[in-house]
C-alpha cells in the first residue's frame, strides 16, 4: 500500500479544490446580492430620478402628481424611527442585561429566552393587530406617532435583545473577574466594562433592527396610519404617515406619473436606510476605538 | 510564626467544593502580617482555589461551597460568614490572576479604576497614586511616557506588572498573587521579585509559585500542598533544606509532580 504518496497526495489536491470552489461560491453570492441592489437602485433612478427636487421634499402629498411631495412622509419616518430607536435601545438592552446578568438560570428563564427567539420570527402584521388592540383601543393612544414607535419597537425588540445578549455573553469571564476582584459592584462592572465592551455588538443588533423597522408598512397600516396628511406632527400624539405607506399609496394608483413619485420616494427610503446604517456604523467604530483588546 | 509577628489571616478547617467535588480538604493555615507566604504544589492541587476563597472570588462561580472560617486580623472577622460583604473583603484583599487580565482600556485607566470605584475624582491625586502604584510594580520607568495608550499594547510581562500595579493602587492589606511570573522571562521575573521585598513592607503577600527557587528566594514561609491538603508549612529556608515530610522532600527534589 502506498498510502503516503498517492492517496494522501490526491486528497490534498482535492481539499485545495474544495476550498477553491467554496471561495468562488461565496464570491458569486456576494456579487449576486450586489448586482440585484445596483439594478434596483438604477431602475429607481431611471424611473423616479427626475422627480427628486427641493419641492419634492417640501411639498405635502397632492392629487396632482407633479405637485405631490413627501414632506409629511419623511418627517413622519424620522419621528417614528427616533421613537423606535429610543424605546428599543432602552428596553432591549435592559432586558438583555437582566436576562444575561441578573436572571436566575432556571427553567422559567430558558422558556423566556426560547420565546424571544420565537417572537423574532413572528409576521409583522400580528404585531400590528396586537398594537391595534392594546395601544390604540385599550390604552387609547390612537393612531399616533407614539403608537407607531411602540409597535415597531415591539416588532424589533427580539432582534436587539438576542444580539445584545450574545454580545454580553461573548465577553471573556476574566473581564468581570478583574473588575470584581478590585471590589466593584455588579452595576459598576456593567457600566464601566461590560456594556462598553459589548457596545459594538449591541449596535450591530440595533442597526439590523432599525433597518427592518424603517421599511415596515403592514403593522402601521393596521394601527391606522394615514395615507394622506397635510400637516407636520407637533407632538407624540399626532397622526402621521411614513415613506413606505406613501410609496404604497402612489404605487396603487393607475396613473404613470404617480409611479414616478413612488420610485423617487423609494430612493429616499433607500437613502435613509443607508444613512441610518452609516450612523450606527460610526457609533460602532467609535465604540471600538475606546476598547482595545 | 514567631511571637513578635502579628497574625493577619487565620484559616481554620476550610473545605471547598465545586459542586460535589471536594477540592480543599480541611485546610488550617496562619499567615503573618507583612510577610510573603508561598503556596507550592503540583498542578491541580488547589492553590488557585485557596487564593480565590480568600477574597471570595469563588462566589462568582456557580455551585461552589466554602465551609470553615477564614479570619482576617486585626478586624477579626470571618470572611466566609454569610453576612460578609464581598465588596468589603475585596477592597482589602487584592488579587492578581494567573493570566494577565488588563481591562481593554488605557494603562492609566487600568490602574486608576480601583481608585475611581472608591470615589476618588481629584485628578492630581489620581495621577500621583497611579504613578506610585506603577513604581511599586516596577513598571513606571518603562511606560511613564505612554500611560494613556492601550494596556494591550504591553508585553505579557508588562501586562502582569500592570495588573499588580492595579491591585496595589488601592492599598490593600493583603495581596494574592497567582503565579505572577509563570509567563515571564527571567528579567521580568527578577523585576517582580525585587519589587516584592518593597511591597511586603506594607502588604501581606500570599503567592502561588511553581518555581522552587522563587519560593526560596522571595518568601518568608512556604506551604506545600498536595491533593487539596496542606502537607507542610514552615520557614522557607528550613522547608527547602530540611523538609519534615517525605512527600515534600520528594516534590522539592523532583521525584514527582
Ligand atoms: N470552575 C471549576 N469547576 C470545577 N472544578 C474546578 C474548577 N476550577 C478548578 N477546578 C478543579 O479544582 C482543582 C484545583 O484547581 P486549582 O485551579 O485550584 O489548581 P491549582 O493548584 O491552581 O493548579 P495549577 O498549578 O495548574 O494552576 C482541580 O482539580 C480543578 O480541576
Ligand atoms: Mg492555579
Amino acid at each position: 500500500m502506498n498510502l503516503s504518496t498517492n492517496s494522501l497526495g490526491s486528497s490534498v489536491k482535492f481539499r485545495h479544490f474544495l476550498s477553491f470552489i467554496f471561495k468562488i461560491l461565496s464570491l458569486l453570492g456576494l456579487l449576486l446580492g450586489l448586482i440585484v441592489l445596483l439594478v434596483l437602485i438604477g431602475d429607481l433612478i431611471r424611473r423616479g430620478g427626475d422627480r427628486l427636487s427641493i419641492d419634492f421634499f417640501t411639498n405635502f402629498a397632492s392629487r396632482k402628481a407633479d405637485r405631490a411631495g413627501i414632506l409629511a412622509a419623511w418627517v413622519g419616518t424620522l419621528w417614528v424611527m427616533l421613537i423606535t430607536a429610543v424605546l428599543t435601545i432602552v428596553v432591549g438592552v435592559s432586558a438583555a442585561i437582566y436576562l444575561e446578568e441578573y436572571a436566575p438560570k432556571n427553567r422559567a428563564t430558558r422558556l423566556i429566552e426560547l420565546n424571544i427567539l420565537n417572537l423574532a420570527a413572528m409576521p409583522s402584521i400580528l404585531y400590528g393587530l396586537l398594537a391595534l388592540g392594546l395601544f390604540v383601543h385599550q390604552m387609547k393612544l390612537g393612531s399616533s406617532l407614539l403608537t407607531a414607535g411602540m409597535t415597531l419597537s415591539l416588532l424589533v425588540l427580539p432582534v436587539v435583545i438576542v444580539a445584545s445578549r450574545e454580545a454580553l455573553r461573548s465577553l471573556p469571564f476574566t473581564l468581570k473577574e478583574a473588575s470584581y476582584a478590585l471590589g466593584a459592584t455588579q452595576f459598576q462592572t456593567l457600566v464601566y466594562h461590560q456594556i462598553p465592551a459589548a457596545l459594538s455588538g449591541i449596535m450591530t443588533g440595533v442597526i439590523l433592527a432599525l433597518s427592518r423597522a424603517i421599511g415596515e408598512t403592514a403593522p402601521l397600516i393596521t394601527i391606522g396610519a394615514l395615507t394622506y396628511i397635510a400637516f407636520l406632527p407637533q407632538s407624540l400624539m399626532d397622526s402621521f404617515t411614513v415613506l413606505p405607506i406613501q410609496l404604497f399609496n402612489w404605487l396603487s394608483r393607475p396613473q404613470e406619473e404617480f409611479h414616478a413619485n413612488a420610485a423617487a420616494a423609494g430612493l429616499v427610503l433607500l437613502f435613509l436606510t443607508f444613512l441610518l446604517n452609516g450612523v450606527a456604523i460610526l457609533i460602532r467604530i467609535k465604540a471600538r476605538k475606546n476598547i482595545k483588546w | 510564626m514567631n511571637s513578635e509577628e502579628s497574625l493577619k489571616i487565620d484559616i481554620q478547617n476550610l473545605n471547598f467544593f465545586y459542586k460535589t467535588k471536594q477540592v480543599l480538604k480541611n485546610i488550617n493555615l496562619q499567615m503573618a502580617e507583612k510577610k510573603v507566604t508561598a503556596l507550592m504544589g503540583p498542578s491541580g492541587c488547589g492553590k488557585t482555589t485557596l487564593l480565590r476563597c480568600l477574597n471570595l472570588m469563588h462566589e462568582l462561580i456557580e455551585e461552589t461551597r466554602a465551609e470553615g472560617t477564614v479570619n482576617l486580623y486585626p478586624q477579626k472577622v470571618n470572611l466566609l460568614s454569610d453576612e460578609m460583604d464581598p465588596l468589603w473583603v475585596r477592597q482589602r484583599i487584592g488579587m492578581v490572576f494567573q493570566k494577565p487580565n488588563p481591562f481593554p482600556k488605557s494603562m492609566y485607566e487600568n490602574v486608576a479604576y480601583g481608585l475611581r470605584l472608591r470615589g476618588l475624582k481629584n485628578k492630581t491625586e489620581l495621577e500621583s497614586r497611579v504613578e506610585k502604584a506603577l513604581n511599586q510594580a516596577g513598571l513606571w520607568k518603562e511606560v511613564s511616557d505612554r500611560i494613556h495608550q492601550p494596556a494591550f499594547s504591553l508585553s505579557g510581562g508588562q501586562q502582569q506588572r500592570l495588573c499588580i500595579a492595579r491591585a496595589l493602587a488601592v492599598e490593600p492589606e493583603v495581596l494574592l498573587l497567582d503565579e505572577p511570573t509563570s509567563a515571564l522571562d527571567p528579567i521580568s521575573t527578577a523585576h517582580i521579585e525585587e519589587q516584592l521585598s518593597e511591597i511586603k513592607k506594607h502588604v501581606t503577600v500570599i503567592m502561588v509559585t511553581h518555581n522552587l527557587h522563587q519560593a526560596a528566594r522571595c518568601s518568608d514561609e512556604t506551604v506545600f500542598m498536595l491533593n487539596g491538603e496542606v502537607i507542610e508549612k514552615g520557614r522557607s529556608q528550613k522547608l527547602f533544606t530540611n523538609p519534615q515530610d517525605q512527600r515534600t522532600e520528594n516534590y522539592i527534589t523532583g521525584r514527582f509532580g
